[in-house]
């Protein structure tokens, strides 16, 4: 945490009345991002990064597009492992202390602790009920009850239950783009991770339907550190305690979201949120 | 019409010979394969089908092939298989003039149904097993590099092998240097190894068609690699796999340059399912469709008896064939209508 105070650009504050502050939250809880450096193959797309994400709050990365924002975010539950040739060639990422990218390090058990909503809603092709029960499945939970008492609790928790209560065995796919995110998310939340990684969860949405996935962030974070990537500046405005600004590959400015939205330190922040570009 | 200028009118005239030699083209393939189509479907229905109920010459197809008698008795003309000639010399008698004999001509083709099936069967699992598995190693497990640059350029060129070199190669190797002699066993792996580059390439497609969102919506929720391929990849590139795999069925039952050394009898009385122990099931050659048409068109000395056989092998084979195609397309427009994202 001394390092965190370090940052000049981190400004401790209670952010968005209920959440705490980042240096008040269980320091075990955050992600700490220590001078990375990532690469595709040749292709350098993150210069340096340091950043320290807060336990049970919402942080959004902003910034134009290619500017290394997703990448940094699948970073994060080593998604980017699944591309050829991409690797972190400087820094460490560690969560709760344990450095991420150690060789042995178990990326399954990372990956369980470690959720991912993605851009595009990737329901699986099976049934409402069955999509939420693989995640317990997978971890070897067989009990019939114990599942079946998941897929409520999570589906709840999504604000999705009281809409597909009566359609458990009906396929995802039936569902509308906005509910299928919402499914995707309940899907996430019923291996109880510590952590929930959305990438642009509402780029593909449509005004309520995007409402509601706030919504559901908004009360998420009284459970769960969220870290959400963003297009939209209004939304991540809307529903985040800080945020951080990148532009090509590298990290702009970090700080409180009332912040950076009212008074940004750096003069790229405030051009690329006055919309003068990007 | 405006006067057109000379580039005009020279377009035109190109325009129409490129659309007559295209047309015609068409055509020729067209006129060839109905001219296969029906001397085949004409000539063998003759042998395949009867004028009498139950309309299907049953003798033909569920009997082994007869060695055919041809001989004088009383002026009339006789054409027996070689149990009726038994037969009928135990009451006749030898006939005055000495009979001559056509081989295979006959009986049916039984022996070469039930020889062929079981090729393609054994054959098919085989190539399924290993072409999976390694299309799934391929595409799903291994990085993009210059060693699996080059497996894949080692498949192309599999695909490319004249059969006959695949026989070959089953007889050198399965047949001497195993010592499993000519057997279904040998016939299996060579024509496994024969179908498994389509294989391969037919189940690496249906694995890139599954959404990479699947894979990684699984992988994020904490699941391996090989519970995501199970679960969340496999079920879903299976039926395109399987459909495609039929097609190789057909190539499989049709080739004869790779069981001629190493899995078929041109005639062998039992049946597969006539071995003293279980375990020489495998050991024993059979006889294949394939390779009885080459036998009866090419080994033996044509003449007017031959024809039946030829032909009517040749209809029964074709018609699997099609049957097989016919199978694979419903299966293919099944499953395209039950899954889609």
């Amino acid at each position: 945490m001394v390092k965190l105070m370090e940052m000049p650009q981190i400004v401790s504050m209670p952010a968005r009345g209920s959440a705490p502050a980042p240096d008040a939250a269980p320091a075990e809880n955050t992600i700490e991002i220590d001078k990375v450096d990532f690469a595709y193959g040749t292709n350098k797309v993150l210069h340096g990064i340091d950043l320290q994400v807060p336990a049970r709050a919402v942080t959004a990365f902003i910034g134009p597009s290619g500017c290394g924002k997703t990448t940094l975010l699948r970073c994060l539950n080593r998604m980017n492992d699944l591309v050829d040739g991409a690797k972190l060639t400087a820094g460490s990422i560690r969560i709760q202390g344990v450095d991420i990218n150690a060789p042995g390090l178990d990326v399954v058990d990372l990956r369980r602790r470690v959720g991912m909503v993605f851009q595009k809603s990737n329901p699986f092709p099976k049934s409402i009920y069955d999509n939420i029960a693989y995640g317990l499945r997978i971890a070897g939970i067989t009990r019939r009850a114990r599942i079946d008492e998941a897929v409520e609790k999570s589906l709840r928790s999504a604000a999705l239950w009281d809409e597909v209560k009566d359609r458990l065995h009906v396929s995802g796919y039936g569902l509308s783009g906005g509910q299928q995110q919402r499914l995707c998310i309940a899907r996430a939340l019923a291996v109880e991770p510590e952590i929930i990684l959305m990438d642009e969860p509402c780029s593909a949405l449509d005004p309520i339907a995007t409402a509601k996935v706030e919504e559901l962030i908004r009360q998420l974070k009284a459970n769960y550190t969220i870290v959400i990537v963003t297009h939209n500046m209004q939304q991540a405005g809307r529903v985040s305690d800080n945020t951080a600004f990148f532009y090509l590959g590298r990290l702009i400015e970090f700080s409180d979201t009332r912040k950076i939205f009212s008074n940004p330190a750096q003069r790229q922040t405030e051009d690329y949120i006055t919309g003068r570009f990007g | 019409m405006t006067t057109a200028t000379p580039h005009a009118r020279r377009t035109r005239t190109i325009e129409l010979f490129v659309f007559w030699t295209f047309r015609l083209a068409t055509y020729f393939v067209l006129a060839c394969a109905s001219y296969i189509f029906l001397d085949i479907g004409i000539k063998g229905a003759r042998t395949v089908f009867t004028s009498t109920p139950p309309f299907v010459n049953v003798a033909f197809l569920s009997e082994p092939p007869q060695t055919l008698y041809v001989f004088e008795h009383e002026g009339k003309k006789m054409t027996l298989s070689d149990r009726e000639f038994r037969e009928w010399k135990a009451t006749n008698g030898e006939p005055a003039v000495a009979a001559s004999s056509v081989a295979y001509s006959a009986g049916g083709i039984w022996p070469c149904i039930v020889g062929t099936a079981l090729l393609v069967l054994g054959s098919m699992a085989l190539a399924l097993g290993i072409g999976i598995s390694s299309a799934i190693y391929l595409s799903e497990y291994s990085r993009n590099g210059r060693l699996i640059r080059l497996v894949r350029i080692a498949i192309l060129n599999l695909a490319g092998v004249p059969s006959i070199v695949f026989g070959l190669f089953g007889f050198g190797l399965f047949v001497i240097f195993f010592g499993w002699n000519v057997s279904l066993l040998a016939g299996w792996f060579t024509l496994g190894l024969m179908i498994l580059p389509a294989i391969i390439t037919a189940s690496e497609e249906s694995l890139r068609a599954v959404p990479q969102g699947l894979r990684e919506g699984s992988l994020a929720l904490g699941a391996t690699k090989w519970q995501t391929i199970r679960k969340n990849v496999l079920p879903y590139a299976l039926p395109g796999i399987l459909t495609s795999s039929i097609l190789g069925i057909a190539r499989v039952a049709g080739e004869t340059a790779p069981i001629m050394f190493t899995a078929a009898y041109a005639m062998r009385d039992e049946m597969p399912w006539q071995v003293s122990r279980w375990t020489d099931f495998v050991f024993q050659g059979v006889m294949a469709l394939p390779y009885h048409i080459y036998v009866v068109s090419s080994k033996i000395p044509q003449n007017e008896y031959t024809e039946r056989v030829q032909y009517g092998a040749a209809f029964v084979f074709l018609a699997v064939v099609m049957l097989i195609t016919l199978t694979s397309i419903v299966l293919r427009e099944r499953s395209r209508n039950r899954l889609s994202w």
